[in-house]
């Protein structure tokens, strides 16, 4: 227990990245749900204090190595194409984000999600839950064993379909660092009309939310690889600036 | 801004295949000496519940430290092991959501973005809402009804002229109840809209 906390004075915070343009607006009219759920009021800017510029490094006690595995949770294979989704996890300055959460969760082949809540009229796969979750390691990387999920319809327009996708989590470093983002497959005939996808107004930010298929990381006889790397905002300080203001 | 920074896109309906944990609200253990309770709802513009949300805090601990590396104080053990910092609740049928935690304790300001230092933050938690129909995840924080004084030198605070919009950031206590449940809403929008922040 601290009863007397180390001073303070002389030390200068870092502050994360402030990304102008690059998140959905939250009030998207394409995307109906949101019309209810947008804050009116402009944000308030919360200057990075020491609550911001700290954040939750744990996971690795709940995670094992089997959780990376969708298709090994059940007693049979789940019906669809095996795939492995492998990248790095960096922030925006360059560096590694090591040691954080993952979390993932996506339909199953068929285009259904293993949730009560679900009910589009496609095939539940008893050996599919599609929950997964790893830590990243030294180096930033993380991988992902799974199936490519499916496209499914949604309520949101006339015919509306969700491009495939996977759901990412990421706790990060630091507060400002939390993302919770979509992962696309290449190619996918229904990026056009995906009210959620184009609500990224840049169309290159929203280029980097797609993998790219990998026949090197394609294991012959075995499994598609794709592979995303995750950027997080940075500090914008390098490594050397960081000892500097901590001296 | 650096290029290639990675954008965010709703949770969705399903997240609750995947995100809550079993002691996700628990940031210490249900009995712990000390431990208080944050009970509320998550509302839509229509003040109706949002029972597919997703509530997180982040938060010191009872002493103002933080277990990690990047508070110039030195990474703190909490006096209490158990101490998590962080809480997850998925909302209910109701918008409801519940944590269990320690008081945070107040924090020194430092210097750094549009902060001089040499103040005091109140005891506070960040919080993230996340849910289908929001793009991006919002940021507000929790405030104690009963640290007036510290919450009358908050630099956050103080930075929020009008004394209704402060009032949405700070947890009550129901008249006559018990000592250490408090309640905090969250409204996403209408005329008591919670103050969001851009972080």
């Amino acid at each position: 227990m601290s009863t007397q906390a180390p001073s303070v004075r002389g030390f200068t915070l870092p502050s994360y990245e402030r990304p102008t343009g690059l998140h959905p607006p939250l009030a998207s009219p394409g995307y109906r749900a949101t019309e209810l759920r947008a804050p009116r009021r402009p944000l308030v800017v919360l200057p990075h204090r020491l609550t911001e510029i700290t954040g939750p490094l744990l996971g690795a006690e709940r995670v094992t190595p089997a959780d990376a595995d969708l298709t090994t949770q059940h007693a049979g294979e789940p019906l669809g194409e095996r795939i492995t989704v492998t990248g790095r996890l960096l922030d925006g300055d360059g560096r590694p984000v090591p040691d954080t959460l993952i979390e993932i969760w996506q339909a199953n082949a068929a285009g259904r999600y293993a949730h009560a809540v679900d009910n589009h009229p496609a095939p539940l796969d008893p050996n599919f839950s599609g929950a997964g979750r790893c830590m990243t390691d030294s180096a930033g990387k993380y991988r992902f064993v799974t199936i490519k999920p499916g496209s499914y319809p949604w309520r949101n327009h006339p015919n509306a379909w969700r491009p495939a996708h996977i759901h990412f989590s990421m706790l990060g470093r630091a507060f400002p660092q939390r993302l919770v983002t979509q992962m696309y497959f290449p190619g996918d005939p229904l990026f056009s009309q995906d009210p959620i996808f184009n609500s990224i107004p840049d169309p290159k930010a929203r280029e980097r939310l797609i993998a790219r298929f990998d026949l090197g990381l394609t294991q012959p006889d075995w499994a598609l690889g794709f592979e995303w790397d995750i950027v997080l905002r940075g500090t914008g300080a390098t490594a050397v600036q960081r000892a500097e203001d901590h001296r | 801004m650096t290029a290639g920074l990675t954008p965010s896109q709703t949770v969705g309906p399903f997240m609750a295949i995947a995100l809550p944990w079993l002691d996700g609200p628990f940031v210490v253990p249900e009995g712990t000496p000390g431990a208080i309770e944050i009970t509320g709802r998550l509302l839509d513009g229509a003040g109706l519940p949002v029972p597919d949300g997703l509530i997180e805090t982040w938060q010191a601990d009872p002493d103002g430290r933080f277990a990690h590396p990047d508070d110039p104080r030195g990474a703190a053990e909490p006096a209490e092991a158990a101490f998590r910092g962080f809480g997850r609740c998925p909302t209910g049928p109701d918008g409801g959501y519940r944590i269990v935690t320690l008081r945070p304790g107040p924090l020194p300001t430092v210097k750094g973005e549009g902060e001089a230092g040499g103040g005091t933050e109140a005891p506070h938690l960040d919080v993230s809402v996340f849910a289908r129909g929001m793009l991006d995840r919002v940021v507000t924080r929790i405030y104690f009804c009963d640290e007036q004084e510290a919450n009358a030198a908050d630099p956050v605070l103080a930075a929020i002229a009008d004394p209704d919009r402060r009032a949405t950031l700070i947890a009550t206590v129901e008249t006559g109840g018990p000592p250490g449940e408090f309640r905090f809403d969250i409204r996403l929008q209408g005329a008591r809209e919670t103050v969001f922040f851009d972080v």
